[in-house]
């Protein structure tokens, strides 16, 4: 693959809820191995263009391409290249931490998916308690473990809803290996922390009832803009 | 901006007409001009009727599922806006066919409802299925999802129905001794000419009303569009809940 | 650059299933509701009837009504747990074919079914069963439940994909459920008649062909549609 081409393209994506525009023509294009920061109030249509771009939700209008596959063509293509985490850890209560990993392992297709499931499981720090029943699991906990579903199958793209919701300092420090910036990992994060997320960001979009009223890359948004968006 | 180029209910008048006037000499024919029956004697007459609304009803819904099929295909609100007026109307005229149907019974056989009719039995089953067609569409808020769904479901009753017929049939071993096949193709002359003309009147009839009930959707959509760009601050219409297809103006 | 590879349809379907049936094993809730409901109607039945022992129609009626009763329970639990905590995001995320989904779904329901099924069979011939039928009939009985029973699960699982996504789930899995099995319950009630009946009788190959053509039809109808139903 020609590392040269963009990582995600949109151009004049749509998403309606009737006639309600969740996603009002976003059009945006996001290099190989950056970050995307989204912002924007509650409603605004973050989790709506995660959703997009993780190929649970279908574009009502306009085009998106991942990794070089068009998003509603290529959908089965994208999915094996995009992690995506959201609000709800996607596990099942009464299986366990490994049990919950290894189903998705098999539905992902994972190669060698017992040492995988141990290395993520000890990276978050939940290979002790990876026996038990999720649904005993606090929200930390909860989100650690869903953290390690998402990356699971080494996806090159991370499509990240709030990722460190929940998390105290030190888990947010465990799980940076996992979700953090690295090379050749292309991530696009919806935030409400300001600050936090302008500092992991390279380019930033601003979303207000589904438009983009922003989008700059990083180094030309202050912290104040971006509270803008929320007044 | 709502245009009049997307203006329903074009050639309505001339369906509404013309349904007058061939449902007028059908029940001419068939009350001046087909003999009595033998057997039954005047009542036979609702006959006309009867069979009639029966094929017109299963018209609807087979259309209701072949809409369904292109709303699947396409993404095309139209077709939607089609399979569910043709199951619609459908629906209201297996009514009428089950009442006729009832009645005939009553005055043929003395009894309101007989079991060992299967065409009738079938009906009432057919009817039971398309009956939860609206609650259906009714619980699902994203229209988009609601027109999906809606069409998965008229493609399953549509093919439900014939699966439907045999096997009502099949459970019925002795089928009443009928002087009138239901298709008509045993009918005398005469007979058969007031029996198409039925026919030909109720499939008229079921157009014109198809045509209406789209084009009464279609103005009101465009109506609260117009409304909507006249007034400037509520730019977003109020979610509802409803059964009937969103009909997008351009 | 990741060592994965998207899995076959059969090899997501064994995940799907497996994974299901270790949920029914660990909180075997839908298996017990749907034996203790059939246990509860044939005692009820008792009483309705005011008869101690049935046979022939009315055997053949009670059995299949509370059987298909009992399947509506199945039907309602069906994608109920991909519900919480969204595990039915979990499946679409992944790269797996979606006809995956509906094998898997309808396997474990028509296992639950003839679980039940035996069992209520079973139940059935010692509490309300006048004749004792034969091993042959037995035999037919069985084949009937399995042949049934496919319907069903076909059925029940275009249902409760459709279910799912409803405000009033329960309702519209029972109200659409009903209307689609009769011409099934046509089929098998007729079919089971002259088993359960004194002097008994056997099997008429024509409720055989209807059951088969049932199942065939439908099956097809689910693959050809269930995509339709999950992807959004």
């Amino acid at each position: 693959m020609a590392s040269t081409e963009p990582a995600v393209v949109c151009s004049g994506l749509v998403r309606r809820y009737g006639e309600r525009r969740a996603l009002d023509g976003i059009d945006l294009t996001l290099g190989q191995g950056q970050t995307l920061v989204v912002f924007g109030p509650n409603g605004a249509g973050k989790t709506t263009l995660l959703r997009v771009l993780a190929t649970l939700l279908r574009p009502s209008e306009g085009d998106a391409s991942l990794l070089g596959s068009d998003l509603r063509k290529e959908g089965w293509k994208v999915r094996s290249k995009v992690g995506f985490l959201g609000h709800q850890s996607l596990c099942y209560g009464d299986l366990t931490a490994r049990e919950n990993l290894r189903y998705h392992a098999r539905l992902h297709g994972v190669s060698d998916p017992a040492a995988r499931i141990e290395a993520l499981l000890e990276q978050a720090r939940l290979s002790d308690r990876g026996d038990e029943r999720v649904f005993g699991y606090s929200r930390g906990m909860l989100q650690r473990l869903a953290i390690c579903r998402a990356v699971l199958h080494e996806p090159e793209l991370l499509l990240l809803d709030e990722p460190r919701s929940n998390l105290d300092p030190a888990a947010i420090e465990q799980v940076e290996p996992l979700i953090g910036a690295a090379e050749g990992r292309t991530r696009v994060i919806a935030s409400h922390d300001p600050a936090g997320g302008l500092a992991e960001a390279d380019l930033v979009l601003g979303l207000r009832s589904g438009a983009a009223i922003l989008l700059e890359p990083a180094a030309q948004v202050t912290t104040d803009q971006i509270g803008e968006l929320y007044r | 901006m709502p245009t009049t180029k997307s203006l329903y209910g074009r050639r309505l008048t001339g369906y509404a007409i013309a349904t007058a006037i061939v449902l007028t000499a059908s029940i001419a024919l068939a009350f001046f001009y087909a003999p009595i029956e033998v057997d039954q004697g005047f009542s036979q007459k609702i006959f006309y009727i009867h069979v009639p609304l029966a094929i017109v009803t299963l018209g609807g819904f087979v259309f209701g599922g072949i809409f369904g099929i292109q709303y699947l295909r396409s993404g095309d609100t139209r077709h939607d806006l089609r399979s569910y007026t043709a199951i619609h109307q459908g629906l209201i005229f297996c009514i009428g066919a089950l009442i006729t149907g009832c009645i005939w019974a009553k005055a043929a056989w003395g009894q309101w409802w007989v079991w060992d009719e299967p065409t009738l039995v079938s009906f009432l089953i057919v009817f039971l299925l398309y009956c939860t067609y609206q609650p259906l569409r009714f619980s699902i808020e994203d229209p988009e999802r609601q027109a999906r769904y809606a069409a998965v479901f008229a493609v399953v009753a549509g093919v439900f129905v014939p699966v439907n017929f045999i096997a009502v049939r099949l459970a019925s071993p002795l089928i009443h001794p009928r002087v009138l096949g239901s298709s008509g193709g045993s009918l005398p002359n005469d007979m058969r000419i007031a029996f198409y003309s039925a026919l030909l009147g109720i499939t008229l009839l079921f157009i014109t009303i198809c045509k209406y009930e789209m084009a009464s959707k279609h103005s009101r959509a465009q109506l609260a569009a117009l409304r909507r760009s006249l007034s400037e601050e509520n730019d977003e219409p109020a979610a509802v809940r409803t059964a009937a297809p969103r009909i997008a103006i351009k | 650059m990741s060592a994965a590879r998207p899995p076959s349809t059969l090899s997501a379907a064994r995940a799907v299933l497996y994974k299901e049936l270790t949920l029914e094993r660990r909180a075997p809730q839908t298996l017990t509701a749907m034996a203790l409901f059939c246990a509860s109607a044939f005692v009820i039945f008792h009483f309705a009837l005011g008869r101690d022992a049935i046979e022939g129609a009315l055997a053949s009626g009670v059995l299949w009504v509370t059987l298909t009763l009992a399947a509506l329970l199945g039907i309602g639990r069906s994608f109920v747990a991909d519900r919480e905590e969204g595990g039915l995001d979990g499946f679409l995320l992944a790269p797996a074919p979606r006809t995956a989904l509906l094998i898997a779904k309808a396997t474990t329901l028509f296992i639950f079914l003839l679980i039940v099924g035996v069992l209520a069979a079973l139940l059935f011939s010692v509490l309300l069963l006048g004749p004792t039928p034969s091993a042959s009939q037995w035999a037919s009985i069985a084949l009937l439940i399995v042949l049934a029973d496919l319907g069903i699960a076909l059925v029940g699982t275009l249902i409760a994909g459709i279910a799912i996504q409803t405000r009033a789930r329960d309702l519209i899995t029972s109200i659409l459920a009903l209307p689609l099995l009769i011409p099934l319950l046509i089929a098998v009630t007729k079919a089971s008649e002259p088993l359960l009946s004194v002097g008994g009788g056997t099997l008429a190959w024509r409720w055989l062909a209807l059951l088969g053509l049932y199942d065939l039809i439908f099956g097809l109808l689910a693959y050809a549609l269930f995509d339709y139903l999950v992807e959004d």
